[in-house]
Formats: C-alpha cells, structure tokens, sequence
C-alpha cells in the first residue's frame, strides 16, 4: 500500500465517524483522566472566610453589567487619582526647571555664549527636554503604579473575561481586551502582546486595533485637554477634586471612543477576511497578593523610566529640529501652507505640522506644539510661561472645540514609527502594515471632518 | 528519600559543561517562570524559538548532592494546554519534547485545577518517558478545600509526583534530587498511556500495521502509537513526515513557515 492509499484509508475512518475522530480521542483522554481523580481527589467545602469572599468577588464582576461596572470606576478612579496628583508634581517640576532655567540663561550671558548658541541649547534643547519631562513624569508616576498594582492583583484577567463576549460579537477575540491594556502604556508593547492570540485573522485585527487605545504618550496630553479645556466647560468652580474628576471622566470617555472604533474596524476587518473563527480557553488566575516591591520595580524602572527615556532620546533632536525651523523663519510658512488644510478639521498648521514632527513618538505633540506657538526664536520672557494653558489659548487661539479635535485626533491617528515597525515586523506584510497605518489616519480626518462641519460649526 | 544534603546554586556564571538539561512543560498560569525564576535566578537566556515569534528562555543552575555537583540547563517551553499543534506554542513544545535534546522534562501540575493540567500531562507522557511531575500551589488547593492523594495518584499515573510550592521553592531541591535519580536511571519511569476506547483500539491497529508495512523503520519507535493517533487526527506535519520516512526532515522546513500564514 503506498502512502496515498494509507491516507484514503485513514479518511474513510473519518467519514465513518463523521469527523468526530479527533473529538472521540480527546473524550477517551478526558475520561482516562476523570477515573484517574475519581478516587485520588476530594473537594470539601472551605472554610477559608478569603476563598468565600474570592466566590462573592468573582461573581460580581464577571457578571456582565457588574464587570463594566466595575471596569468603568476603577478607570475613572485611577484617572483622577492620576490627574489631582500629577498637578502638584507638575507643578513642582515646572518651578525647579523655570529656575534652572534662569540659572542657564545668567551663566550663558556671563560665560558670553554667543545668543545663538545660547538660545539653540535653552530654547531648542533645554526647553523641548523640560516640557517633556514635566508634562510627561508626573502622570506616569502615578497611573502605571496604579495600573500595573491591578494588573498584579490579577483583577485584569477577569475583566477580560467580562469583555469576551463583546468581541466575538465583532469577530475579535476575548484577549483582545488584554493587548489593548497593554497598549495603554505602548501601543508598540500592545502589537506585540498579540502574540497571545493564536488565530492569524484574530490577531490581525487585534495588532490594527490596538492605536485605538492611548498610549502612555499620548496620555499627558489628553489629560492636559481634559484638564485645561474641557473640564472648565462643565465646572467653572475652582474645587481642584471635581474638576479632575470632570476631567477622568472626559478621559474614560476617550477610552470608550477608542473602544468604539475598535469594535467597528474589528467586525469590518472580520466581515472582509474569511477565516475559521479559532477555539480558545480564556483562563481566570488566582487573586494574587500584590507584591509592593514588583509593582514599584515594574511600574517605575520598567515603564515610567524606559518611556521618560524614550521620550527624551527623541525629544532632543526634534527640539533641535524645530528650533531649526524657528530660527529660520521656516516654520512660518510651513504652518501657513499647513493651515487651509488644519482648519478643514477643526485643526490648524502648528497642530499638523507638530503631529508630522511627533511621528516617531507621540511623546512631542506637546513640546513641539509650545514651542511653535510661542515660535522660541523670538526670546520670550520666562514670566509669559505662566502656563501651558496661556500659550495654547493666546498664540494658538484654543478653545474646548479646537481642543476637543485634537483630543479625537490623538485617539484615532496614526500609530507611532516604533509602532509601524513593530506591526511590520510582526505581520511581515507591507500591504497590513499600511492598512494598520492609514485606516486610523483617515478615520480620524473623516470624524474631525464630520464633527466640525456639521456639528461643532453650529455650536 | 528526602534528601538532606542538596543544594541548588542559581545565579552560576562560570560553568565549563552542562550535565543535564531540564525541559519545564506547563499550562499557562500554573507557576512555570516562577519555579523556573527560583532555579536559575536572573542567570537567564531570552531568544525566539527557530522561525516563530515565540520566545525562548533558557537559564542555568548547579545541583549540589552530597560531593557532587550537576550543571543543570533548563529551559522553560511555552506554557500550552495540549500539544495537538494548533498554535505555534504548541507546536513547539511538541516538537521539542518529541525530537529535541534534553534529559528530563518537569511537567508542572496546577493542584488547584488537576483535571486541565493532567490533560497535558498525559499528552506528554504519549512522546517521551523522560517525566517527573511537580505538584504546584499546594498551599493554595489545601486553602480551597481540595485534598489531593499524592500517593495514589502517583500509583495510578506510574510517575513520580513531587509536591511544591513553586513561589516559596519549599521541595524543589527534592524535585531536583528526584529528577536527577530518573535521569541516571535509579529509578524506571513508564507512564502510564493514553487507553483508547475498543472502537478506537481496533482502527489504530489497522492502520498502525499500514503504516509499519510503509515504514518498516518505525515499527521500533516508542512512541508510534503517538504518531499513529497523530494520522488519525489529520496533523498534518506528522503526515508529512512519516510520508518522508524521515521523522527529524520537516523540522527544517517548518522553520520558515511565515508567521501569519493566512496573509
């Protein structure tokens, strides 16, 4: 008999058993096994008061409406925790670097650094490193604490369970829900997290829906919107805790817009590819008591550090460029040819111009955006530095609608080029790659597009 | 049999051979990388598996008995539930514990949920004798009220079962010392195997003696009962091997299989 032979007669076995012979090995296996614990295993009923809550717990938030519940809260608790306590730290931080400022500025006039110079290494440099350590420090020093503490409390896990059923609805599948968590902190750590999706199709969808959920360097900016523009438009009063609370909650509403297109392009993505929809096991760990120390070790070596690092390793050459641009007076007319096509999006040519420069990393929408308004070329006085607040409402003319596009623009734009290379490297496909690049882009143009000339334009 | 003067060194930087490999085989969540982490210590080794984009750890420790010592490589395959070979995952660890190179392969039960790590325990026992069972979270089913017969189910599964707490290390040193008893042959281990139901029996056997009359080499392999149920599955890289009659010549070939194979 030959090979084929061999092969028709192991089908014909198949047909025989209506393809139920891989299940009828499996079962024989599951039973071998139960025997075996029959008599080897006793489960009597715990005592233990912990095991008892653990029950109570488990039910209540892998129940449906408890899960988002649950889920909601905990963002919205987090985010204002964040928000009320990077204010103070922000806060110190800009006075040390306001003074050392001042420092750099006297000793470069004494040691006579030719202004250029000077003003290259403070206004290009010094200034764009600054702002990115100010603005981004403080709310990464407390969210990835707080966030990577619910991770180890093994809480994470459980709200994905609760989420599984909304992404089979859409053809994703239920660790979607985990890859997007860790793309809160890197979108780039998200594509590659997908790993854990076994099914090509799945994971495809999970690698190009990931940019929907803010990473860590987009964060600062969004909370400084909520903060700064949106907050004060519901609450004018001046209690710090509601308006951070306002502000959480801007935020969470974001993330839910984030999820929103994430479920749209996942059921498109899906409805397009055809594929076998894949059998998984979604597991509940134990609740784990948080170990302090990893947390700190984790949250603040691993994540807070290598990001500021990144940031700041990429904020130095992108100072220096836009200095460049500043000195010489070429920013003035890249941001008038930008303009026309800003405001067809509720946008303008500093913001476009500040997204092209923070293409390698989302962390220098904010310096590049300062530093353009205020055009450093031009010494502005440090007293004028008041705020962040000042220098987009007074040199860029924000109000909460601009505000409110370029919070929907930072959601729903492009992935970052660590991101692009990442989803390169991990689909090996030019043709997805570009999908996962320019699908977020003109989602993002099409909403602004939408919201500013039939909505926002009669408000 | 405990053993009193055992001693696991991590942390071993100058070591000039490697005595015994270790392979960890698990399901996700079951205390893998902790027991792994707790043997080696930060004296790890992270790369990808050939062609997949699944990372490979590999770390290093010594094993002191009495005068002697063992360098020990362990390697921690990726955390699976079967190795049917549906993910790439599994389709590593499969491989690997079916063709690779190693001296023992530690399965680690999860004892608050036997049922799912026995699954994969006897799928392992199918491809290689080379098995010792470490009993995990011990401490946690005993909170849950789960009382576990170690004796007897060692008994019945012919495999011995050590019992640890995998956070702690309380009784991997005697896991080591038992593993180190198997490798050098002290102690005879012959799982016991999967017992299809009659019906099932009777088509194996049928197509077991084509399979043979094909491939006359394999009628000696240990695990062609394994590979025979493999067929029946329809798996096709263990088809195609057979067909090749040579069972290491596809392990090139799936090497550069692209990554998502659908695009």
């Amino acid at each position: 008999m030959n090979f084929q032979e061999i092969l028709e007669k192991v089908e014909k076995y198949r047909i025989q058993y209506n393809n139920t012979l891989k299940d009828k090995i499996i079962e024989g296996m599951h039973q071998q096994i139960d025997e075996i614990l029959q008599d080897t295993i006793e489960y009597k009923q715990s005592n233990d008061i912990l095991t008892k809550i653990e029950n109570y717990i488990d039910y209540f938030i892998t129940s449906r409406i408890g899960g988002i519940f649950v889920l909601i809260s905990l963002l919205s608790l987090i985010l204002w925790i964040t928000i009320t306590g990077a204010n103070y730290i922000s806060e110190f931080l800009s006075n040390i670097f306001a003074s050392i400022e001042v420092f750099l500025r006297n000793s470069s006039n004494l040691l006579r650094i030719p202004p250029t110079i000077s003003s290259f290494l403070i206004d290009g440099i010094y200034k764009s490193l600054s702002m990115v350590v100010s603005v981004m420090l403080p709310p990464m020093a407390i969210f990835f604490p707080l966030f990577t503490f619910l991770e180890d409390l093994g809480l994470l896990p459980r709200i994905a369970l609760n989420m599984d059923k909304l992404f089979k609805m859409v053809g994703a599948h239920g660790n979607q829900a985990l890859t997007m968590m860790v793309g809160f902190g890197c979108n780039a750590a998200g594509v590659i997290s997908t790993r854990i999706i076994k099914s090509p199709k799945e994971r495809l969808i999970a690698i190009i829906t990931n940019n929907f959920m803010p990473c860590n360097g987009r964060w600062p900016l969004l909370i400084m919107i909520s903060t700064l523009f949106l907050a004060p438009l519901i609450s004018e009063s001046l209690n710090p805790f509601l308006g951070s609370l306002i502000a959480a909650l801007a935020l969470v509403a974001s993330v839910i817009i984030g999820l929103f297109f994430t479920l749209i392009v996942s059921l498109g993505i899906s409805k397009s590819l055809k594929s076998i929809p894949s059998f998984y096991i979604l597991e509940i760990p134990p609740y784990r008591k948080p170990n302090l120390l990893r947390i700190i070790y984790t949250s603040i070596i691993d994540r807070t550090v290598f990001v500021l690092m990144r940031a700041i390793y990429m904020a130095i050459p992108a100072g220096a460029f836009v200095w460049f641009l500043n000195y010489f007076n070429l920013s003035t007319p890249i941001i008038n040819f930008l303009t026309p096509f800003g405001k067809m999006f509720g946008l303008d040519g500093v913001i476009i111009l500040s997204y092209i420069i923070a293409l390698p990393a989302n962390e220098l929408v904010i310096p590049s955006l300062l530093m353009l308004y205020t055009n450093a070329k031009n010494f502005i006085d440090i007293e004028e530095f008041k705020s962040i607040y000042q220098i987009l409402s007074t040199y860029g003319n924000w109000d909460w609608k601009i505000a409110l596009s370029v919070m929907l623009f930072s959601i729903l734009h492009n992935p970052c080029t660590t991101t692009i290379l990442t989803i390169y490297k991990e689909t090996k496909s030019i043709k997805w790659t570009a999908i996962a690049t320019l699908l977020p882009l003109s989602i993002a143009f099409t909403v602004l597009f939408i919201l500013n000339n039939l909505i926002l334009k009669h408000l | 049999m405990d053993c009193q003067n055992c001693k696991i060194i991590k942390n071993i930087k100058n070591f000039t051979k490697i005595d015994y490999t270790i392979a960890l085989v698990g399901n996700p969540n079951v205390g893998k990388s902790t027991l792994f982490n707790f043997l080696t210590g930060m004296n790890v080794k992270v790369g990808n598996w050939p062609g997949k984009t699944v990372t490979k750890i590999e770390g290093f420790f010594e094993f002191k008995v009495n005068q002697e010592k063992f360098v020990f490589k362990i390697i921690d395959l990726p955390g699976v539930y079967s190795i049917f070979s549906f993910t790439p995952e599994e389709e590593i660890t499969r491989n690997f514990l079916f063709l690779g190179s190693y001296n023992i392969a530690i399965i680690i039960l999860d004892a608050t949920n036997l049922e799912k790590s026995l699954v994969l325990a006897f799928q392992v026992f199918e491809v290689t004798n080379k098995v010792i069972l470490a009993l995990n979270l011990v401490d946690e089913a005993k909170r849950k009220g789960i009382i576990i017969d170690v004796e007897k189910l060692q008994e019945k599964l012919k495999v011995p079962i050590i019992p640890i707490i995998a956070q702690t290390g309380y009784n991997v040193d005697n896991l080591i010392y038992k593993a180190l008893s198997i490798i050098k042959g002290e102690i005879k281990v012959n799982p016991n195997k999967y017992t299809p139901p009659p019906e099932l029996e009777k088509i194996i056997q049928d197509i077991q003696k084509e399979i043979t009359e094909y491939y006359p080499e394999i009628k000696n392999h240990p695990f062609l009962r394994w590979i025979i149920l493999r067929i029946l599955e329809g798996d096709k890289i263990i088809i195609e091997m057979i067909k090749n009659k040579n069972l290491k010549t596809v392990e090139e070939k799936i090497k550069n299989k692209p990554i998502l194979p659908i695009l």
